[in-house]
């Protein structure tokens, strides 16, 4: 029992780390119909720009601020630079420009700061704090849990209430028309991309620590974790991929806690192909699913 | 629609899909003319590995194996539409095949040349085997959902050799015994000369194969099937049917070239076959020229042609061995990455297309200027 | 060109792809009128209006909106000009409610407070939409969704309305409440709506200038009445 809650509480906070990853994928999804695959590698290059920041500051919050501020702009740059102009006929075409950026970083990464582990600090203990005798969470999780929540709610706050939010989800839905209407739909998509590239960096520094380290591939397995919670979610539901996030996580932590962490990247795949070949508009929906 | 083309005579059916006698007489050429390219090639390389140093002769041997790759990915990307992400994993199915086959043999005490044609077999069966699997599912899948569960299968596929160690051995993987060149060829036959010909035959037998069907009327299914899927199925194409197909043929031959580059390193690890070679892969056939297979050897060439430019380049800064390092494993990939990006943007026919623009184009003055 | 004219085209050329659609039209519109453009399928009605809110780029002439020239204006800007496109089908967004499709007809807008009472007049202009705020684009009506964009295109206050087929799916009742509303919006605020319809009946009845286009060019423009009302006319270009 006391390793149930163990593994639960861990899986939540692994989980809500998805979440957030997988909810940038959906933002991107939803403004631009492109699942972008290098934001993995977009992520762990503003993990990169926070340790080096960290590490000539000594401060882990000037990092940790640096990297959501590189994410930021890194999403900017590459709708603007890069995607922008790509053909967009082929739903092949932005995928591969994708994994092209993913070639890229890595590579630039690996030249700057070689292709070994480095440590990656955390600001808070991760030994988990007993209730009762029993092992629950640690500070560090309480920190995650935080973090994503006020991130989640903030984003779904600007979407619903506010009128940037309201032009982001018009362009998103009905460029044509949101044009006639004056927005800007064009710059809509570059923020849609900054947001989500944001919200990738923030994920990226909350998981690092967690892991092996940070290394040009450390957010591989990550990436491909997240899309599995957005493809449960139904990739047009920002709601389905944080519970996505959060069933994953678990899912993980259960199967690392039971079957050994070896297996995790399979049950991975296995879920991912399960939810694929009997629900593939995920498992929130609304209608029936649309080929895409 | 495929019932009443089950219940027509040969002939007519023949009429049907296209194969008129006169395409029939054709097909028949198309077929000699791959063999007699095929036969040119051959000599040509036997001619080459004798007149180049041992190493360019492994090169070669390695550029055939990645041939293998590339050339089914054109099939399946190119030909069929359907992205592919996991081509590495399905490489590395072969090449751990293979590993298997041969330690087996060698525990058994058998020898004998035709024990690695046995393990490219059971490489190619099995990895057959397994991209069945997977296309049955990517049969259902279309765009950024195949492109997400080929990327997962590229990730977890070298993650399972650690998982199952005691078969694979994790991260340091297996050694692939190869017998030396038969003594008939002399007691100084070079061992990379021996590699290029076991690597180049195969590869040459792969793509005789994979050229037939393009030509064939299973090429225009794929083609079809590509081109609009709808339309397809209203002309009585099966379309799970035939991406299941190419999704198993490309297999087939990713499969083989694990096989041969398993052979040619005498060993597999996971860290070879990572989501890089996947996506290395996929730069290849992009950069090549998609769904052209003389784009696929474009590819193929580059994959090893780059990384050995790049080592050059970088042996002739002076450079401290750290940053030497860190230069010759990434710069390769930064600049297929780049080119990767610049190819889609700029000319998304490949190096393959902009020759053949620029062949048309020499074509289409000549008269002008004989005149 | 007189002071008075809101809208003038020159010489406008356009079309999808290299074969133009538009011809060399020109038109004029004098503030504070309604104009309809009526013709045969295909003579580019739709890609008149197209063009004149930059959705296609012209290739050649020039489109004039009260003495500025809006050549090269992105259309997200032309809403800043005064210029209001109700699309084809609408254009209502159906995964926006209706406060948030109305909203957004006047996000653009410095003036928040006079936005806020230009949304206030529209729903006291379509009864129906103040009573379905919270429900969904796709959820209303085809009569609904007609008073969904066209309250979107008041929201910002514009001095010139684009109506693509506003009759179009609708019931005749609701077609002739719409028309109504044309006339008293003109009449009340000095709206000019240039209107491209089928219905050539109920839009001439509404119009002040009836504009007859064939083949992608202006074959006669004169005033509506006189359309309605010379047979010889009718029967030539509208052929009843």
């Amino acid at each position: 029992m006391d390793r149930f809650v163990f593994l639960t509480v861990d899986g939540l906070s692994r989980g809500a780390v998805y979440a957030a990853f997988a909810l940038a994928l959906v933002l991107i999804w939803r403004a631009a119909r492109v699942v972008n695959f290098a934001q993995g590698a977009m992520a762990v290059a503003a993990a990169y720009v926070a340790y080096s920041v960290s590490a000539a500051t000594g401060s882990y919050w000037l990092g940790f601020l640096v990297a959501i501020v590189a994410g930021l702009l890194l999403g900017a740059l590459v709708d603007r630079v890069v995607m922008r102009h790509v053909d967009h006929a082929s739903p092949l075409n932005p995928v591969i420009v994708a994994l092209g950026l993913v070639l890229v970083l890595q590579a630039v990464l690996g030249m700057v700061y070689g292709n070994e582990f480095r440590p990656a600090d955390v600001p808070f203990s991760r030994s988990a704090l007993t209730v009762g005798g029993v092992a629950v969470l640690s500070p560090y999780d309480l920190f995650v849990f935080a973090t994503i929540g006020v991130v989640v709610c903030a984003l779904a706050w600007m979407f619903a209430r506010t009128a940037v939010g309201l032009r982001m989800r018009a362009a998103a839905f009905a460029p044509e028309v949101s044009r006639l209407l004056g927005v800007n739909v064009g710059g809509m998509l570059t923020l849609g991309w900054a947001l989500a590239s944001g919200v990738g960096a923030l994920a990226a520094m909350l998981v690092i620590p967690t892991e092996l380290g940070l290394h040009p591939h450390a957010m591989d397995l990550v990436f491909v974790s997240a899309f599995t919670a957005a493809v449960v979610g139904g990739l047009d539901s920002p709601l389905g991929a944080v519970v996505g996030g959060l069933v994953v996580g678990l899912l993980l932590s259960y199967v690392s806690g039971y079957a050994g962490s070896d297996l995790t990247p399979l049950a991975v795949l296995v879920l991912l192909l399960a939810v694929l070949l009997v629900r593939p508009g995920g498992l929130f929906a609304p209608v029936a699913a649309r080929r895409v | 629609m495929s019932a009443t083309r089950a219940a027509l005579p040969p002939r007519q059916r023949a009429a049907e899909t296209g194969d008129r006698p006169l395409d029939r007489g054709r097909r028949g050429s198309t077929l000699l003319r791959h063999l007699a390219v095929l036969l040119v090639v051959g000599l040509v390389l036997v001619a080459v590995s004798y007149a180049v140093e041992p190493f360019r002769n492994f090169q070669l041997a390695t550029v055939a194996a990645y041939l293998c790759a590339t050339a089914g990915l054109t099939v399946l990307t190119g030909l069929n539409g359907q992205l592919s992400l996991g081509h590495g994993a399905l490489m590395a199915t072969g090449a751990y095949t293979v590993a298997l086959c041969q330690n087996a043999f060698a525990d058994r005490g058998l020898t004998g040349g035709w024990l690695l044609a046995l393990s490219l077999l059971a490489a190619v069966l099995g990895t057959v085997a397994v991209g069945a699997v997977v296309g049955v599912a990517a049969a259902r899948l279309r765009g950024p959902y195949l492109a997400g569960v080929t990327l997962a299968v590229a990730v977890v596929v070298p993650a399972l050799a650690v998982t199952f160690d005691g078969v694979f051995n994790g991260e340091q993987g297996l050694s692939v015994p190869v017998e030396p060149p038969p003594l008939a060829l002399g007691a100084y036959f070079p061992y990379e000369r021996w590699q290029l010909w076991l690597s180049g035959a195969a590869t040459l037998l792969a793509l005789l194969l994979v050229a037939n069907l393009v030509r064939s009327r299973y090429g225009r299914t794929f083609r079809a099937v590509r081109d609009d899927e709808v339309a397809a199925r209203l002309a009585g194409i099966h379309v799970a049917r035939t991406q299941v197909l190419a999704f198993v043929v490309s297999a087939a031959t990713a499969g083989l070239g694990g096989g041969l580059l398993a052979m040619l390193a005498q060993s597999v690890s996971p860290g070879a076959f990572s989501l890089t070679l996947s996506l290395f892969l996929l730069m290849a056939v992009v950069i090549g020229g998609l769904g052209r297979l003389a784009g696929a050897l474009w590819g193929a060439v580059l994959l090893v042609a780059l990384p050995d430019l790049t080592h050059s380049v970088t042996e002739l800064l002076t450079l401290s061995p750290a940053v030497a390092q860190r230069l010759e494993g990434n710069l390769p990939l930064a600049i297929f990455g780049v080119t990767l990006i610049v190819v889609m943007i700029a000319a998304p026919g490949g190096v393959q297309g902009l020759l053949s623009r620029l062949g048309r184009g020499l074509l289409a003055r000549w008269p002008a200027r004989r005149s | 060109m007189s002071a008075a004219d809101l809208l003038v085209v020159r010489g406008l050329v356009a079309g999808y792809g290299a074969a133009p659609v538009l011809r060399a039209v020109d038109l004029t519109v004098p503030a504070g009128t309604i104009a309809a453009v009526v013709g045969a399928n295909g003579a580019g009605k739709t890609t008149l209006l197209r063009a004149l809110s930059g959705m296609i780029r012209p290739s050649a002439g020039q489109v004039v909106l009260a003495g500025e020239d809006l050549g090269g204006t992105p259309v997200e800007q032309l809403v800043r000009r005064g210029m209001a496109h109700v699309p084809e089908g609408r254009g209502v967004i159906s995964e926006l409610t209706v406060d948030e499709n109305l909203r957004l007809g006047g996000l653009w807008r410095r003036d928040r407070a006079d936005a806020g009472r230009a949304l206030d007049e529209v729903y006291q202009l379509f009864e129906p939409l103040a009573r379905r705020r919270r429900h969904l684009g796709h959820q209303l009506s085809g009569g609904e969704r007609q008073m969904l964009a066209l309250g979107r295109a008041l929201v910002g206050r514009p001095r010139l309305l684009l109506l693509d087929e506003p009759s179009l799916g609708l019931a005749p009742r609701v077609v002739a409440r719409t028309m109504a509303l044309l006339r008293h919006l003109r009449d009340r605020t000095g709206l000019t709506v240039l209107l491209v319809e089928q219905n050539v009946r109920s839009a001439l009845a509404v119009a002040d200038q009836g504009v007859v286009m064939s083949l992608g060019q202006v074959v006669i423009a004169a005033p509506a009445a006189t359309l309605r009302d010379d047979d010889d006319l009718r029967h030539a270009y509208l052929g009843f």
